[in-house]
């Protein structure tokens, strides 16, 4: 990592006001990016992985506050003017949702909506807009591309849908995706491709990449770090071969022990991590994952252990009890 | 997500500050029902002017200690025709809305409990009933029966049925799968004791809330009636008359008209907030009718 | 699209046998009976019973609707006792007038109300949108015939602007005509735009949190395409279906507003025969009108498929 980052992210804090009070979603994060490399941020549902999404993208909810710098491109976004975000969205930075039911328009066809974001950036005349719109469907595999764009959302399956989302991402030809677990909402079955394409699509352009996911095993292949977040803050970071080769945190084993195999026998309960997260709107004032760690003791319910770099491989974690590395099979 | 971001997002469009503020309003709203209602029932011992008393030689009086708000064209007491106009409004508004909220209350909830055939005999009878646009339907039948209080009364309240008939019924249908009915049921309760013992108190705060807004549109429909000409019979005082009384002399005492049309607004108004802030009580939704 | 057509056609029909049957149930409960009312006082037993045998009064019920209604399907609503004016024509001939009305007031209410709406969505919360909710709230308890009389006050009498009566045919003067319908108009849309802006308002509020909206914006496009075409379209099915029935409201509040503008349409058509007691008109314009009014709430559920795709398919 030697070039110039593409994105980075410096003490980033998100604060969502709710009837509670203020929810805490996003914690003082730090990450950065170098271009054509793939970032993966793992963690349960709700530590704040989307509003991490959302605050690099400049798309909170209006009542959010955001404290921290979001550098992209060698540009503060939050001080960008939004005109100068809306330029930069599209041709330099898209983004792929969770939920391809809903991240599509449902009142207009699935044309208009590939061919407004070419006409929005590239001044395409809307018989070009048209072709190349065509041409995009079928670079993400799917058939008959011309009948398709003149279709709702509704008529198409989820993957196609989520295919036709990732065609609208990539259509500017993006220089960072950032792919907010692509797959969550979809079949077993079609996940797999969903990703392949996606990772096909980065070589090629090389573009850069943030892969979201709560699955440990989705980015394990695929990523060339990864972050692992919990309760709005990254709690472990690490190029991804040494992340499996010895994992620090003991939130980040509990995640790992709970990614399904494939072969273990179907229908065995998942080893899920017992208990919840901490409620935000309450920040506790030791490690937010003591309730649940067996490792917990006085010093970790007391203070927030900071994320210390550990060892030569860039690797950082946040725990007063790490797990002993095991030995590494190659440096 | 997106239904998170909706939940979240509502709830936080800062309804706590608007509720405080709607308190005071409430309140204002709450007073001036008293007010003219009161004003309304002890009218004939009030210290006022007869309404219909005229005074040809004090025509469009100013204000003066003997008429505190001046006189109409015919030189008759302002205040005093307000008064007695509140009479009318009140009457015709309240107890055409209780027609409509018993009626229609009592059909709503049967329909949604029962369903079946009773439930496709009432929605059908209802969607009829809301093909004829309300106030061509009101006056052709008044027409034919006569412009009376009590006819121009009930021929409002049966109108008005449809609209209770639907709140009751939706409501009904929502709660019927609820525990509390559904353990009510698995207990061996008859459904008369559903319906009265689980289900009226359950749908009654919503309807109250609508009964109220019933209220509001029915006072601007009698007054559209005497506006017309078409309501209650002259010389006996209503909003809707003097507003067409005064629209004669705009030009030369545009009070005449602002007078009764101001009160009946507020009147309107009052009815409207306070039924409003108990339906948003009762339906945590912003905005939703 | 065809189906769902046929299947709508097939729930019209009976409906507006039902709105005929009632209008002539109407007509029944008349005091006396319809050949009382026409003599008045020159009734005498003898001229009542053959005026009710050349009317058919003396049949049974039924066979009177249908015959009645035989006659309805042919075009024939009956004819003025007054005037010998057929009904049908008299009707055909004040119909462009409340049109011309209506229409021009929905654009008004139209065109105050949707941007006032997409402004208090964008700004909800903001003391802009507190503002105007507050503003559309207090609207909605202010009569037609109130809003008539300030408008009169303020436009016709104190500045003389545009004129609180006198209709002229557009074909004469199609300035003055246009002037004519100006403070009529505006009257019927101050009604109009407090229950649209509402409606939409809310819905839009809905959609902008929605995943597209945030795609949309994640796509780059200009905040104007966002809001008229990603947020609008999908927000407007309850704006469509308000505008229905608001049509009902619109009609009675055509009707106080002809009268009061003096606009020779149905409305005034209406009140003038009550005040005649002219019942074979009464009865023709009211038929007339509802049957009317349940074709157009028709339409505007043809509308919704043409808003909404999944509608249009038959997936919802
Ligand atoms: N619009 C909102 N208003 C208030 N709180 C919100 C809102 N959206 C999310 N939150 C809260 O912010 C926290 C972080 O949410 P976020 O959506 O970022 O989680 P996530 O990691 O993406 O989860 P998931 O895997 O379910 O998508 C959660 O506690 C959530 O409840
Ligand atoms: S700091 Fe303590 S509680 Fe937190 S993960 Fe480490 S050992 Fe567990
Ligand atoms: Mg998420």
């Amino acid at each position: 990592m030697t070039s110039q980052p593409l994105l980075s992210v410096e003490g980033v804090s998100v604060e969502l006001p709710t009837p509670r009070g203020r929810l805490l979603a996003v914690d003082q994060v730090d990450l950065s990016l170098a271009p054509g490399r793939t970032l993966g941020i793992v963690g349960e549902s709700g530590c704040g992985k989307t509003m991490l999404s959302r605050a690099i993208l400049q798309l909170l909810p209006k009542r959010a506050a955001l404290k921290g710098r979001v550098m992209f491109d060698g540009q503060d976004m939050v001080r960008l003017s939004p005109e100068a975000l809306r330029r930069l969205r599209g041709p330099s930075l898209a983004v792929v949702f969770q939920d391809p039911m809903t991240s599509l328009n449902p009142v207009l066809t699935i044309g208009t909506q590939l061919i407004e974001t070419l006409q929005a950036h590239l001044g395409m005349d809307t018989a070009a807009a048209t072709r190349r719109a065509a041409e995009l469907l079928a670079a993400v595999g799917i058939p008959a591309p011309e009948q398709r764009l003149r279709q709702y959302p509704h008529q198409l399956s989820g993957g196609m849908r989520q295919r036709v989302a990732i065609a609208i991402a990539l259509s500017c030809e993006p220089k960072l995706l950032i792919a907010d677990e692509p797959t969550t909402a979809l079949d077993v079955t079609v996940q797999a491709q969903i990703l392949d394409l996606l990772a096909r699509e980065q070589q090629r352009r090389h573009m850069a990449m943030i892969l979201i996911t709560h699955d440990l095993g989705v980015v394990a292949g695929r990523a060339d770090e990864v972050a692992v977040m919990y309760a709005g803050r990254v709690v472990e970071r690490a190029p991804t071969p040494s992340l499996f080769a010895g994992m620090r945190m003991p939130y980040t084993q509990a995640l790992l022990a709970a990614i399904p195999k494939l072969d273990s026998p179907p229908h065995t309960a998942l080893p899920a991590i017992a208990g919840r997260p901490p409620d935000q709107t309450r920040p506790l004032p030791g490690c937010s994952f003591a309730p649940r760690c067996r490792h917990a003791d006085d010093q970790c319910r007391a203070a927030k252990p900071p994320l210390a770099d550990s060892g030569p491989a860039g690797s950082q974690y946040a725990c007063w009890h790490p797990l002993q590395p095991a030995p590494m099979p190659e440096a | 997500m997106a239904v998170l971001e909706i939940d979240g997002d509502t709830a936080l469009a800062s309804p706590v500050a608007k509720r405080r503020k709607l308190g005071g309003l409430f309140l204002c709203a709450v007073a001036w029902v008293l007010l003219i209602g009161l004003a309304a029932v002890f009218a004939t011992i009030l210290p006022i002017a007869s309404p219909t008393d005229m005074d040809m030689l004090g025509k469009r009086a100013l204000p003066s200690a003997e008429h505190l708000l001046g006189t109409d064209s015919l030189g008759r007491d302002i205040l005093s025709r307000l008064i007695y106009g509140a009479r009318v409004s009140l009457t015709v508004g309240l107890l055409s809305s209780v027609i409509g909220v018993t009626i229609g209350g009592a059909l709503g909830m049967l329909a949604g409990y029962f369903r079946g055939r009773l439930e496709t005999l009432t929605v059908g009878g209802v969607d009829v009933l809301l093909a004829f646009p309300p106030l061509v339907f009101l006056l052709a039948v008044l027409a034919y029966l006569g412009q009376t209080v009590l006819n121009i009364t009930l021929v409002i309240g049966v109108l008005s049925i449809p609209a209770f008939t639907r709140v009751a019924r939706a409501v009904t249908l929502s709660l019927s799968e609820r525990e509390f009915v559904v353990a009510a049921r698995a207990l061996g309760a008859t459904h008369g004791r559903i319906l009265l013992r689980e289900l009226l108190p359950n749908v009654s705060l919503p309807l109250v809330a609508f009964f109220l807004l019933g209220v509001a549109v029915t006072i601007v429909v009698e007054g559209a009636l005497s506006f017309l000409g078409l309501g209650v019979p002259p010389p006996a005082p209503s909003w809707g008359s003097m507003i067409a009384e005064g629209r004669e002399s705009l030009d030369i005492a545009p009070w005449l008209a602002f007078l009764p049309a101001g009160t009946m607004f507020i009147t309107v108004l009052a009815f409207n907030i306070i039924g409003d802030t108990l339906r948003a009580l009762t339906d945590p939704r912003p905005g939703a009718l | 699209m065809a189906r769902f057509i046929g299947r709508r056609l097939l729930y019209l029909l009976p409906v507006l046998l039902a709105v005929s049957l009632l209008t002539f149930l109407i007509a029944s409960l008349l005091p006396g009976d319809l050949a009382y009312a026409i003599l008045g006082d020159q009734a005498t037993p003898e001229k009542l019973a053959a005026l009710r045998a050349k009317m058919g009064l003396d049949l049974p019920i039924w066979q009177r609707y249908l015959h009645w209604l035989w006659g309805v399907l042919q075009g024939d609503l009956g004819r003025s006792f007054r005037t010998g004016e057929m009904v049908l024509n008299a009707v055909l001939d004040r119909l462009p007038v409340s049109i011309e009305l209506m229409i021009m007031a929905e654009v008004m209410g139209l065109m105050i109300g949707i941007p006032l709406a997409i402004l208090c969505a964008v700004k909800s919360g903001s003391a802009i949108d507190r503002f105007f909710t507050g503003f559309a709230f207090a609207n909605l308890s202010l009569p037609s015939y109130m809003v008539a009389i300030l408008l009169i006050f303020l436009f016709a009498v104190q500045f003389n602007w545009l004129p609180a009566t006198g209709w002229v045919p557009f074909s004469e003067d199609p300035v003055g005509n246009l002037r004519s319908f100006v403070l009529p108009a505006l009257t019927l849309a101050f009604a109009e735009w407090p229950a649209l802006m509402r409606v939409l308002r809310s819905d839009m509020i809905a959609t902008l949190q929605e995943d597209y909206i945030a795609m949309a914006k994640a796509k780059g496009l200009r905040p104007a395409r966002i809001l008229l075409v990603h947020a609008l379209k999908p927000s407007s099915l309850t704006l469509v279906t308000i505008t229905g029935i608001n049509i009902g409201r619109l009609i009675g509040g055509a009707l106080i507003v002809e009268t009061i503008f003096a606009l020779p349409g149905i409305g005034r058509l209406l009140v003038g025969a009550i005040y005649a007691r002219d019942f074979i008109i009464l009865q023709g314009v009211v038929l007339f009108v509802a049957a009317g009014f349940v074709i157009v709430n028709f339409i505007v559920d043809m509308l919704y498929g043409v808003l909404d795709p999944r509608i249009r398919h038959g997936r919802a």
